[in-house]
């Protein structure tokens, strides 16, 4: 459905994106993460044809973006990150203004018209200044926009940012709807909306792909270890040396004191062990008392910072290097 | 170019016109001063003609077209709607014409406006309809040249107001490039360049315009200085997605 090969886009001596190729599918919801600056954006207005990218080829439904723009435009609808519509007109003009711009026949333009003003609960607002809309309102109104002529994809530029709880879990349930037909790729910091909503990930930093995987298959590059925190009331350094050498337990650290006699320790373990089990009869065999325990998985954060932030202290690196000489 | 892609970007802006108070305040100011300005003349020398306000027209327009043109692009670009308007299936052409055209819609709106002064004119005698005729058409023509500059020079700039001090600018040099005094300078350096820049000059074809006569030679003029402005507004759009 979209094949991007080796694309590079500078702004002037900024390599906003680098040599960036990956695919996607007919039917995928396509997450694509990055911190603030990495190139989703850049990537995303060269897929959607209003920037040219300085080298690579880029095909959106089988159609070349530069050659063949006017037919890529046709087939996407694109929510670009800071929504910006005509804030002098009406809700309901708006909409129109697009559906005849996006050639939806005259007969078929109501219809279509009523059908994203359902989705996406536009109802109340068809009548108010554009201008005068709320963010979550705005928000909802460029997605109305973007997919009033039922386009096969969509490129959703920060879809849920400056929504509030509710909004971003009925925008959510739209977004994961529209995949089961529509080819989807949308943007976000927010690393819970990737396992909320996406069948695949493409994590960009500083231009470069880092990470294309499932949401799952992210989580386990995290390693294979687990940790637990856990509150123990008894002698400090006994307790951390005989929860170091508990049965699966690869190393215990002592965080603190906590409050009414309780010190917090940190335990790493195996994977899969069920470290909650032993730890509790460890305790109760020791005759001390426990107050806390929970165990964090490794989250999608965890491997967001692993990936960004190692490439950027060396992107940094080289650069400061390039400067000296 | 399609028309129906043409249409949907005119009706869009032209309704945007009517949107904003300032599109009435200048309609008034259009309309109240010529009318103003032929009744002076006519008080003063009983003539019921329009060629004082035809000659004076060129003045007007500097002024007031620009202010029509100064937010079609850069409004569109200060705000990034430009992002949704050129990922739309419109080719950058067609909104470049689509636009123009609604500024030109709200000229020609304008100018009728200024109607009442030969309708009024019924009412004192009867004037002479042909040069009436012809300079109205001439003045829309002439119109069309600071429209497309005015629209080429808000695609440069995000903010309104350079947009519109650089089009008033460039029209002013436009008509002033015709002054005798101009010419003379010009002619003492390279008797050609007078010439050139006669033609060039806005003002030596509206002077035509204002005796109500309209020559193909000024027709021309105006269609290739409208043409060429627009394709330049093209080309400025067009080279802003490849710009890094």
């Amino acid at each position: 459905m979209i094949s991007v090969q080796n694309v590079t886009k500078r702004y002037g001596s900024v390599v906003a994106v680098d040599d960036v190729s990956f695919d996607v599918s007919s039917g995928e919801v396509l997450g694509f993460l990055g911190p603030n600056g990495a190139g989703k954006t850049t990537t995303m207005k060269i897929l959607t044809c209003f920037i040219v990218a300085n080298a690579g080829t880029v095909t959106v439904a089988d159609y070349d973006v530069i050659e063949h723009s006017l037919e890529v435009r046709r087939r996407v609808g694109y929510l670009p990150e800071s929504v910006p519509l005509y804030t002098d007109m009406r809700v309901i003009d708006y909409l129109r203004f697009i559906a005849r711009a996006r050639e939806i026949p005259a007969k078929e333009r109501t219809g279509a018209i009523s059908r994203v003003v359902g989705e996406c609960g536009l109802g109340p607002m068809l009548g108010a200044g554009v201008g005068e809309l709320s963010k979550g309102y705005r928000q909802r109104l460029g997605l109305a926009q973007a997919m009033i002529h039922d386009p096969d994809i969509l490129i959703l530029d920060e879809a849920t940012s400056g929504l509030d709880p509710s909004q971003i879990v009925e925008i959510r349930a739209l977004i994961r709807e529209l995949g089961r037909e529509k080819t989807v790729i949308f943007s976000t910091h927010i690393l819970q909306e990737v396992s909320a909503v996406c069948s695949r990930v493409l994590i960009i930093n500083e231009g470069r792909l880092v990470a294309d995987d499932t949401p799952d298959g992210l989580r386990d590059r995290a390693g294979r270890e687990q940790t637990s925190i856990v509150q123990i009331n008894g002698p400090a350094s006994e307790v951390e040396r005989a929860l170091g050498a508990a049965p699966g337990v690869r190393a215990c650290t002592l965080v603190g004191a906590k409050q009414g006699g309780y010190h917090e320790y940190r335990v790493e373990s195996d994977q899969g062990v069920a470290i909650g089990e032993r730890l509790f009869e460890l305790v109760r065999s020791q005759g001390w008392t426990l107050n806390e325990l929970r165990t964090e998985r490794a989250s999608l954060e965890d491997v967001f910072l692993a990936l960004t932030r190692g490439e950027a202290t060396t992107e940094s690196d080289d650069s400061e290097a390039g400067d000296e000489a | 170019m399609r028309l129906r892609a043409i249409g949907t970007v005119l009706r869009r802006e032209f309704g945007a016109y009517f949107d904003s108070p300032i599109a009435y305040v200048f309609l008034v100011a259009f309309v109240v001063i010529p009318n103003g300005l032929f009744l002076f003349v006519y008080g003063a020398q009983r003539q019921l003609s329009m060629r004082e306000y035809f000659s004076l027209l060129p003045f007007v327009f500097l002024f007031f077209v620009p202010a029509i043109t100064m937010r079609l692009w850069s409004e569109e670009r200060r705000a990034g709607s430009i992002e949704i308007l050129l990922t739309l299936p419109v080719r950058a052409g067609e909104a470049v014409l689509g636009k123009f055209l609604a500024a030109y819609a709200f000229l020609v709106v304008a100018l009728a406006a200024t109607l009442t002064i030969p309708i009024s004119m019924t009412m004192f005698g009867s004037p002479d309809w042909g040069p009436i005729v012809g300079a109205y058409l001439g003045a829309i023509l002439m119109g069309g040249v600071f429209l497309a500059l005015g629209a080429y020079i808000s695609s440069l700039s995000t903010n309104q107001i350079v947009a519109f001090i650089i089009s008033v600018s460039l029209s002013f040099l436009l008509v002033l490039i015709g002054y005798h005094f101009v010419r003379a300078a010009a002619g003492r350096l390279w008797t050609f360049l007078a010439d050139v820049l006669a033609y060039l000059s806005v003002k030596t074809h509206s002077d035509t315009i204002a005796r109500g006569v309209v020559d193909t030679s000024d027709v021309i003029y105006y269609v290739s200085l409208i043409f060429l402005f627009l394709m330049l507004n093209v080309y400025a759009i067009q080279s802003r997605r490849y710009a890094g």
